[in-house]
């Protein structure tokens, strides 16, 4: 008999838009989970910058903001 | 004559004086030969939500290398100081950039810059590291108070931005470029190449523009044209132009006259 485990998803508000993910789910996991390359990318969690560099360790929780962004023509 | 003629904007030296925006092209591929055409060495460009839905779409980054040309992140559509500290922000964790340009826009229907505004992002920017070029106002006054709050660069605007009506006030960018330590680019208003040889006679160090060569018919060959109108204004302006005379003053000898 297979176990499965399964998790309890959040509701995030991503760009705008509601957005569901798994819990204990990391800001990398929602980037990979997108189909996002995270070298292209910005993110914003709740107002404040999260670099690059700790994407796996902040965790995403119930009813965070995030905003991700990339670079596009401009003037 | 020099070729080895270049500025030098917060320790970084160019040997283009065009900066061309990304915004308005057909396509990408477009985009990049007007690019090429331009000689341009930086290019600005925007930051906006990626759009989840459609992550594979094509990106910028994909068809200009941010290493081969220096991106320079704008806040177009930025409104307040704090939403254009904010964009910025973003613009340097996504590419690691800290030469920006910031706009603050004061209303929609003339994309004027809110200098206030303007004034207060400049100074909060600087203290945050970033060495932000910055769109301004054709005021004197301004530039030097932008240059004292931390502007590495000031842009003054030769006509509101996309409206290709050319440099309305000759005398004001001439008297920001006769009083500023930093260098002075004429942002926004260029419509066609003379506009753009006006402003380099006047001794800026650069040109921005973007509408101009997007929307030309041919915008690879107007790129080729801006180029040649920013080298030739520049020339002109390290010749010294002829004095202006007020009748006519005959080129050829008047002795020996038959």
């Amino acid at each position: 008999m297979t176990q499965t485990i399964t998790r309890a998803l959040i509701t995030l508000t991503l760009n705008g838009e509601p957005h569901r993910i798994a819990d204990g789910s990391s800001v990398a996991d929602l980037v990979r989970d997108i189909g996002l390359d995270p070298k292209k990318v910005a993110v914003e969690r709740n107002l404040e910058i999260v670099p690059r560099s700790t994407l796996a360790d902040v965790m995403l929780a119930d009813g965070d903001n995030l905003e991700i962004v990339h670079f596009v023509g401009g003037g | 004559m020099s070729n080895t003629d270049s500025w030098t904007v917060a320790g970084r030296t160019f040997t283009s004086r065009l900066i061309v925006g990304t915004g308005k092209y057909k396509d990408f591929e477009q985009n990049a030969a007007a690019l090429v055409a331009s000689g341009a060495e930086i290019i600005t460009v925007a930051v906006r939500r990626v759009n989840v839905s459609d992550p594979k779409a094509p990106m910028l980054t994909d068809f200009i290398d941010p290493k081969k040309y220096t991106y320079l992140p704008n806040t177009a559509g930025c409104f307040t100081a704090e939403d254009a500290i904010r964009t910025l922000r973003l613009a340097r964790e996504a590419g690691g950039w800290d030469l920006v340009k910031l706009e603050v826009l004061g209303e929609a229907k003339t994309l004027y810059p809110d200098m206030r505004e303007t004034l207060r992002a400049t100074e909060t920017l600087a203290k945050e590291g970033f060495l932000p070029m910055v769109y301004c106002v054709d005021d004197p006054i301004a530039a030097k108070q932008l240059e004292e709050a931390g502007a590495v660069a000031v842009m003054p605007l030769g006509a509101p931005i996309g409206s290709g009506l050319g440099i309305q006030n000759r005398v004001t960018i001439r008297l920001i470029v006769e009083g500023a330590n930093v260098p002075v680019l004429v942002d926004a208003g260029v419509g066609t190449a003379s506009d753009a040889a006006v402003g380099m006679e006047l001794g800026c160090d650069g040109i921005l523009m973007n509408t101009a060569i997007a929307e030309a018919k041919d915008p690879v060959r107007m790129a080729r044209a801006m180029r040649l109108a920013v080298e030739g204004g520049r020339e002109a302006y390290l010749a010294g132009r002829m004095g202006r005379r007020m009748y006519a003053d005959p080129s050829s000898p008047l002795a020996g006259l038959i």
